[in-house]
């Protein structure tokens, strides 16, 4: 019974060591500043199309569904109250990190993996180097900087998208649309929209270095580590988002 | 009296159930090469890791230039690794790096103040880009500069790892299966670039392959300058160790001459007589 739980305890204790030691390497040098702009453009701007596209036709949907459901009480001109306040709380933080989290953690499980099993990694260790603080760090820094980035982009994307359907579809004119968009808002729902993507940074980044470094048996396990990475940081993506959002529910 | 530049005691390494060390004790001296050989999963490669702390030991003791490894942590090793030249048994070039930035690496990232973890706080760049000019023409690779790591032949990678390796010029080398996989050409070129490196530059080295050739050409060749080429030299073998490991066991220790008349069955598979 003590051996079924030995390895996920093992498991835990070692991404939590990897996330203390990358973390802490924020204040310890030296710092690679090159990485982490490689990383930022490779996550932010290599993910800009997917986070547009998300963010525009989760905004469409929305817009259909809401539209028609507040259509029937008489309220169709709410619709861009309603999108903006799901998007910025929960859709637009929640899908971006869920698409970041398959093009990226899956990316880093599957480049740090590959590293592994040629024997990069020890290499890297060889000559001196931290592999956490030389490829963890980097990453972890730019997928904290990029994320909230990415998914103010694909709110107002998706936002966009809302107004598309709005006016097409329910002809609300531009003015009521975004006037309703814009006041439903408040500075709680800011933060917690930005406060989401920054704690599903860590997640995507993390998991995707730990399943990378932890890569075992060749190529094949490089496919496994790909494939673990991108399940587990998305239901981390889940499970926090579901934290979070009890945490401002219970305080507002 | 020469320097003790590594030394193992009664060094076990355990992973979960499987031991790939038993008990393993030698010392490699300054000056001295030493030819590790054994079959495949004989612990040749956890030898090496081992050495420098890549791999964990269980229980023994291991000092790296008269210091003590075990029990340190991985950020107190990186200057000792620093001395230590490694070449990985598939080259373990970085693959987003060119032949020059993976060559420069460890120039590039050296650190100055002990345990201090600064880079160097200043690179002469001309002095840095002169000497990867020399370690490339050292293995005869000054033309590939700007070449990517898919870009090379098989051959070519492991010359360019040696040019990483012998790159800061470090007393102690470390080399993992020089010559697996290549053809004999190859596998002759690549030994003769480790000969020239240990009479160039007088480097203490390990060698692990389980090619008895390999270990017949550092014990009884050295490099002539003059032309290039390995000519027959009788100095050599007192300063080549021949280790054997069998299951993770040091079995056999000592010059060619007790390795070729040792009555060991499993010694002998390792030695041929051409």
């Amino acid at each position: 019974m003590l051996d079924y739980f030995k390895g996920p305890v093992q498991g835990l204790q070692d991404f939590t060591t990897l996330a203390g030691q990358a973390i802490g390497n924020i204040w310890r040098r030296p710092h690679y500043w090159d990485d982490i702009l490689i990383q930022m453009d490779t996550i932010g701007v290599g993910s800009l199309t997917i986070a547009v596209f998300t963010g525009f036709f989760s905004g469409i949907v929305m817009a259909l569904q809401m539209g028609r459901a507040l259509g029937q009480y008489g309220q169709t001109e709410r619709t861009g109250e309603v999108v903006s306040i799901i998007l910025v709380r929960e859709l637009g933080p929640v899908l971006t990190a869920l698409m970041i989290a398959g093009r990226n953690s899956s990316g880093m499980a599957s480049e740090l993996g590959s590293m592994k099993v040629t024997e990069q990694i020890d290499a890297m260790r060889a000559l001196g180097i931290d592999p956490i603080q030389k490829l963890v760090t980097p990453r972890m820094i730019a997928t904290a900087i990029m994320l909230p980035c990415l998914t103010v982009i694909a709110d107002f994307i998706g936002m966009v998208g809302g107004y598309v359907v709005s006016a097409l579809v329910y002809h609300l004119r531009a003015h009521q649309y975004w006037t309703t968009t814009w006041q439903a808002l408040e500075w709680s729902d800011v933060v917690q929209g930005l406060l989401k993507p920054f704690i599903f940074s860590f997640a995507v980044s993390l998991v995707g270095c730990y399943y990378g470094l932890n890569t075992t048996g060749g190529t094949q396990g490089v496919g496994k580590a790909t494939t673990q990475a991108m399940v587990t940081a998305s239901m981390w993506i889940f499970v926090l988002t579901a934290i979070i959002t009890k945490i401002f529910v219970s305080s507002t | 009296m020469p320097e003790s530049m590594l030394r193992f005691e009664n060094v076990t390494v355990r992973f979960d159930q499987l031991e790939a060390l038993k008990d393993v004790s030698f010392e490699l001296k300054e000056g001295e090469t030493r030819i590790v050989m054994g079959a495949a999963g004989s612990g040749k490669t956890v030898l090496l890791k081992t050495a420098i702390g890549l791999d964990c030991a269980s229980s023994g003791k291991i000092s790296l230039f008269d210091q003590e490894i075990q029990g340190k942590a991985e950020r107190d090793l990186f200057d000792l690794r620093q001395r230590v030249g490694v070449l990985f048994q598939e080259g373990a070039l970085f693959d987003s790096m060119n032949v020059e930035r993976n060559v420069g690496y460890p120039l590039l990232t050296r650190r100055d103040v002990k345990g201090s973890g600064k880079k160097a706080a200043k690179v002469d760049m001309a002095a840095t880009h002169a000497r990867i000019q020399e370690a490339l023409d050292f293995v005869e690779l000054g033309q590939t500069l700007k070449l990517m790591p898919a870009e090379l032949s098989g051959g070519m990678r492991r010359r360019a790892a040696i040019a990483r390796a012998v790159a800061t010029k470090p007393p102690l080398l470390l080399y993992d299966s020089p010559t697996a996989g290549l053809d004999p050409i190859t596998a002759y070129t690549i030994m003769a670039l480790i000969i020239k490196e240990r009479d160039v530059d007088n480097t203490t080295a390990m060698v692990v392959t389980y090619r008895y050739q390999d270990g017949n050409l550092v014990a009884n060749f050295r490099y002539n300058p003059e032309d290039g080429q390995l000519v027959p030299d009788e100095k050599a073998a007192a300063k080549t160790i021949f280790m054997v490991l069998k299951e993770g066991r040091l079995i056999f220790e000592g010059v060619q001459e007790k390795l070729e008349s040792s009555t060991d069955e499993y010694v002998k598979k390792f030695v041929k007589r051409d």
